[in-house]
């Protein structure tokens, strides 16, 4: 195995990209910004039956200054996007964004004067989870494919 | 149900000008009142010993344009009285020209709320009310979102939209 051979058994050769992206996906701090119904099965997966723990992201953290993953689970209303772009903005680089729901993605079925049509409009957003509500399961493959993403990113991009 | 009648029968003796109508239904009394007498009827209901309504439950206002094209709003008050447990609706009618009625949040402070909803849902004006503002709908919102002529999908515009995207700085 080349160059580490050399070294005996206490030590591994790897790549900054790897060790970084490795610790990053697997210790997402989630910001919980649940707004609506969805927000019930966002808690649902963090609880033992679905267990959002075994991805490492089960440490949801009332601070935005604490996390770097936004879960918007739930209907974003105007009145709520001045303080949904403010929390975001409160959140340290890196930081991934989850659109959990119709809602949060598109508007869902409240296509009114109140209602932001997609928390796009307010805030970039790395992956739509469609449902209303979205089962826990598909939260999970949320949080899956927002691991998949970090894991293509490297430490010099940002 | 008696006792309810009988305070309808009493508000009349009172102010037989204010009360334009009375209707029972399912044992709750409902009383439409002329809108000038709403601050002297409340006051009365509120601190009459034997009606004694110290609750105001709810106050929400009524598009009544495409429901019998009256062109009228009208506010609905739901009162309380937590010693009697009874219950009484006022109706008060007013025009869609000039929606503006007399506030009683002097008789219950928690009209305070209720009449901002009322105001920034329907535009009505309560003459008095301490700090009258929008309380739903962001700063800057235009229109009143209840109106039987706001548009179904109605939208704000776009340049308002921007500003609460923004936040305050
Ligand atoms: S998508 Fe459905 S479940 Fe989720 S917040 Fe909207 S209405 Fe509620």
């Amino acid at each position: 195995m080349g160059i580490e051979t050399l070294f005996g058994d206490c030590i591994l050769t790897t790549t900054l990209d790897k060790v970084v992206n490795w610790s990053r996906k697997n210790a997402l701090w989630p910001m919980p910004f649940g707004l609506a119904c969805c927000a019930i099965e966002m808690m649902a997966a963090v609880a033992p039956r679905y267990d959002l723990a075994r991805f490492g992201a089960e440490v949801f953290r009332f601070s935005p200054r604490q996390s770097d993953l936004m879960i918007v689970a739930g209907t974003v209303t105007y009145k709520m996007a001045a303080v949904t772009k403010k929390i975001y903005d409160q959140m340290p680089e890196p930081k991934w964004v989850i659109a959990m729901g119709a809602c949060a993605s598109s508007g869902g079925i409240f296509d009114t004067y109140a209602t932001v049509q997609g928390v796009d409009e307010i805030i970039p957003v790395d992956v739509f989870l469609p449902g209303c509500p979205p089962r826990p399961e598909a939260l999970i493959h949320a949080v899956m494919e927002i691991q998949k993403k970090i894991d293509k990113e490297s430490v010099l991009d940002e | 149900m008696a006792e309810m009648s009988a305070i309808g029968k009493k508000l009349k003796e009172t102010f037989p000008d204010a009360v334009t109508g009375m209707k029972t239904f399912r044992g709750e009394l409902t009383v439409s009142i002329n809108k000038d007498y709403i601050g002297k009827v409340a006051e009365f209901l509120c601190n009459d010993d034997e009606s004694d309504f110290g609750y105001l439950s709810d106050l929400c206002g009524v598009d009544k344009s495409r429901l019998d094209n009256s062109n009228a709003f009208e506010v609905v008050y739901h009162l309380y009285s937590l010693r009697h447990n009874h219950r009484v609706r006022l109706k008060v009618e007013i025009p869609a020209s000039n929606p503006s009625i007399k506030t009683v949040t002097n008789v219950w402070k928690t009209a305070d709320w209720h009449e901002r909803e009322a105001y920034d849902m329907f535009g009505i004006i309560f003459e008095g009310h301490p700090n009258l503002e929008r309380i739903l709908t962001p700063e800057g919102f235009e229109g009143y979102p209840l109106r039987k002529d706001y548009p179904l999908k109605g939208r704000q515009p776009a340049s308002l939209r921007e500003v609460y995207r923004k936040g305050e700085e």
